[in-house]
């Protein structure tokens, strides 16, 4: 017999990184993410990668961008107050254009919170938490095999669009053990980091297009250049020449916009017929799961629309299916991505909203859709 | 068996029952059906109560909590007057004999003394496996086989052989209990 | 030997130091370190974090890496972690690693991870012009205070041999040559190297504490510094406004990459 295999989101969550080829991993202890470091901290040596401990959450995210720049595929995780300390670091992957994933299993905050349950608060935070204009790609996973799914995706559109991938886990998804076929490594794709033909006389590090990049060289390999958090000019140095950081801070933004169609991601159930579409994502898209079935025994045309990509939304798609219908965002947060449904379709919409550390019930969902 | 089965294990920190739901739910797996495990973190994973949730099924399953469990097991009393509430209307009630529940209790009740099994003819560590074998033989969920299975999986290297006996222990106490 | 000047980013000059600055000599004898020593320019990294003294990489020809406040160290762990072959050097000043980097110095230091770090030690923090930092001597002036520091202030050359660098000294940009020979070893120690050079700020330190231009100030660092040997014959009365300058830890340990390596090395093994 075959051994079947259980396994917690959290861990799905490394294997993912491994198949995605990870050859570096800073973090800091904090729950509910810390499985995550441990199987690392066990594994890495395996495939000759580097783990290191750091001696805190701003410095985990500091070296993961030092180890980007030396060439390793690297990443971080942590949860709530861990993602609040990354976010100045965060904000300098994002201005250098450094590849690399950060995960935060989300936990009910502000502050400390409930350190042990889960929400899903930090969506905002994922999108704006650094300061000044960006734009950002988040993947929230909804189950234990997709959370191995998005860790190598996320991966790869950090290679692909130079710049760090959040991964939204919550404490549900994170902690909870579920059966997963992890899939034969040539099954996905998996993308190496885009190499430079120029030669170092021509490189610029940052000569990219308005909806592109330039692949990243190397430190180490020939290639000078200079990386820094200061705004930029295309050759990498600082410049503070209106028309030069116009270009630049655009393209942050426009680089991740203009290829919303290649990044995003969604799923959608019972949406064809239905007249009411519940829009649910990570550990909550489960209980929507249950409320379309309950909703459906009681012949209720219920419809679900599972945003997998949060940041840049699937804008599109959810015009799509769901404008003009019945829309009802459920979310374990007072209503972050339901912004962002209302802002796109333009629509009153109705809301779910749960705070308390537990998990919405398909039958509050229900309940809401009952009008109970 | 109903096309969903919710279990909640909940005992003293340390009696091994987060383990215990592993294995339950990768014994399912065995038998081909769905299952998740989940449990409860913190500081009441170090003492005080603790619990392990495992949702069996036929079938896919979507909300990964259970909501009101179909049996409840329970190695001690503060675990079980924390995590009564809520049951099925069905459901059964596998608890350690030292285990006091109320005289107009609605629900079927087997009493057995998990506890005393291990810690006299075994050893006190495997409680939780001796209750396993217990549970296989009251709910029939997952196959005997396929529990010894993934026991002999997870326990540490040497112990095989009396986890086996443990499991094999809770399975005649449980049948002595029925055959009553 | 050459000049140097392949070594720098000629066309990012003219550099934004003010006149009389000290960061250019220890910049400068950072180059000529490098020059003695052959390091290869396409493998040689230097990291900074934020302030005047972390501006320098920008001038100079190798991989260079400006990050965030306090963090070049950690940046720099990363990278070096990542890639042992690499040479990595950090440029920091007292307030971006004393501070806001406090933290990450000492546990660079307690790694033992070969990265040289230089510290530009000015008792002020310049670029944001002219406050307080934890090297500013107590009873010094300073933008934030006016009326004098009442913060004592670190021996950070002492806090890295306490938290575990294997070579640590202290000079000035008064003594140029102690000062490349220092930045030398500390590159040639195979772990990490601390060098606190102690420089000067007319701009902003130097004139508000009445210590007159950049040539008043190196003469106050060679008036002032006492090298380890002479300062074991003074009394305390006597060193009380003198600061100590030499090698004060020079001690290898096993070096943080290498243990990784050994790491990896025995895993692989037990597979």
């Amino acid at each position: 017999m075959k051994k079947p295999v259980l396994m917690q989101g959290n861990e799905a969550c490394v294997h993912g990184a491994l198949a995605a080829g990870i050859g570096f991993y800073a973090g800091y202890p904090i729950t509910p993410s810390t499985e995550i470091a441990e199987l690392l901290a066990e594994e890495m040596p395996k495939v000759g990668g580097y783990f290191i401990q750091m001696e805190d959450e701003i410095s985990s995210m500091a070296a993961t961008i030092g180890a980007s720049l030396a060439g390793k595929k690297a990443m971080t995780a942590t949860s709530g107050p861990g993602f609040s300390l990354k976010q100045e670091n965060l904000g300098f992957a994002v201005m250098a254009e450094v590849p690399c994933v950060v995960v935060n299993v989300q936990r009910s905050g502000p502050s400390t919170g409930l350190p042990t349950s889960p929400a899903q608060g930090d969506v905002m935070q994922a999108r704006w938490g650094s300061h000044g204009d960006h734009a950002t790609i988040a993947l929230s996973p909804y189950s234990v095999r997709e959370s191995f799914d998005v860790t190598v995706k996320a991966f790869n559109l950090a290679e692909k669009y130079r710049t760090p991938v959040i991964i939204l886990l919550d404490e549900i998804v994170g902690h909870m053990r579920e059966r997963i076929d992890i899939p034969e490594p040539g099954t996905y794709e998996v993308l190496e980091r885009p190499k430079t033909d120029l030669s170092p006389q021509e490189y610029q590090p940052f000569d990219a297009p308005v909806d592109g990049i330039v692949p990243l060289a190397p430190f180490g390999t020939g290639y000078r250049f200079h990386i820094t958090g200061l705004t930029h000019d295309r050759t990498g140095f600082p410049s503070t020449k209106p028309a030069e950081v116009d270009y630049k801070i655009r393209r942050l933004t426009s680089k991740i916009e203009m290829n919303t169609e290649d990044i995003v991601e969604w799923e959608t159930y019972n949406c064809d017929d239905a007249d009411t579409i519940i829009v649910a994502y990570g550990g909550t898209a489960r209980s929507a799961q249950a409320t379309m079935e309950l909703a459906r025994e009681k012949g209720l045309k219920v419809g679900l629309f599972r945003p997998v990509t949060i940041w840049p939304f699937p804008e599109k798609a959810l015009i799509d299916i769901a404008k003009d219908k019945r829309v009802i965002v459920a979310e374990m947060n007072l209503g972050q991505v339901a912004l962002e449904v209302e802002r796109i379709l333009k629509q009153d919409i109705e809301k779910v909203n749960k705070i308390d550390g537990e998990p919405i019930t398909p039958q509050e969902i229900l309940d809401q859709i009952e009008g109970v | 068996m109903k096309k969903q089965l919710e279990v909640r294990l909940s005992g003293a920190g340390g009696q091994g029952l987060i383990l215990a739901g592993i294995i339950l739910a990768e014994a399912a797996l065995y038998d081909e059906k769905n299952a998740i495990q989940s449990q409860s973190y913190g500081p009441e994973a170090r003492g005080g109560s603790s619990r392990a949730e495992v949702i069996i099924s036929d079938n896919e399953i979507h909300y990964p909590k259970v909501i009101s469990p179909n049996v409840l097991v329970s190695l001690t009393q503060d675990s079980y007057n924390k995590y009564k509430g809520e049951l099925a209307e069905d459901a059964i009630l596998i608890v350690d004999e030292t285990v006091e529940v109320e005289a107009d209790i609605k629900h079927t009740v087997y009493q057995l003394p998990l506890l005393e099994i291990a810690r006299v003819e075994l050893r006190p560590v495997v409680a939780n496996i001796v209750t396993l074998g217990a549970f296989q033989r009251i709910t029939g969920c997952v196959s005997y086989e396929s529990l010894e299975t993934a026991v002999l999986d997870r326990v540490p290297k040497g112990t095989e052989e009396l986890n086996k006996q443990a499991l094999a222990a809770g399975h005649k106490a449980a049948g002595d209990l029925l055959a009553r | 030997m050459s000049n140097g000047r392949e070594l720098l980013r000629l066309n990012k000059m003219p550099h934004i130091w003010c006149p009389g600055c000290g960061n250019g000599i220890i910049t400068s004898q950072v180059l000529r370190a490098i020059q003695e020593l052959e390091w290869d320019q396409d493998k040689t990294v230097i990291v900074s974090g934020i302030g005047c003294s972390s501006r320098a990489p920008g001038y100079l020809d190798f991989s260079t890496l400006h990050t965030t406040h306090g963090r070049a160290l950690a940046f720099a762990t990363g990278l070096k972690y990542a890639n042992p072959e690499l040479k990595v050097i950090v440029l920091t000043g007292d307030g971006d690693s004393a501070a806001i980097g406090g933290n990450h110095l000492i546990h660079a230091c307690r790694r033992n991870i070969d990265i040289t770090t230089i510290v530009f030690n000015n008792s002020i923090y310049g670029m944001t012009s002219g406050q307080y930092s934890p090297l500013t001597p107590t009873g010094s002036l300073a933008t934030t205070a006016p009326y004098g520091n009442i913060d004592r202030t670190f021996d950070l050359s002492q806090l890295a041999v306490a938290a575990g660098a294997t070579y640590v000294a202290r000079t000035t940009t008064y003594h140029t040559n102690q000062l490349r020979d220092f930045i030398k070893k500390g590159m040639q120690n195979k772990g990490f190297s601390v060098i606190e050079a102690v420089t000067h700020c007319p701009t902003y330190f130097g004139r508000r504490n009445r210590m007159g231009g950049a040539v008043e100030m190196l003469n106050w660092q060679k008036d002032h510094a006492v090298p380890i040997r002479a300062a074991e014959r003074l009394s305390e009365e006597e060193l009380a406004d003198k600061f100590i300058i030499g090698e004060f830890h020079n001690k290898p340990e096993p070096e943080y990459c290498e243990r990784y390596a050994q790491l990896i090395a025995n895993t692989k093994g037990q597979e």
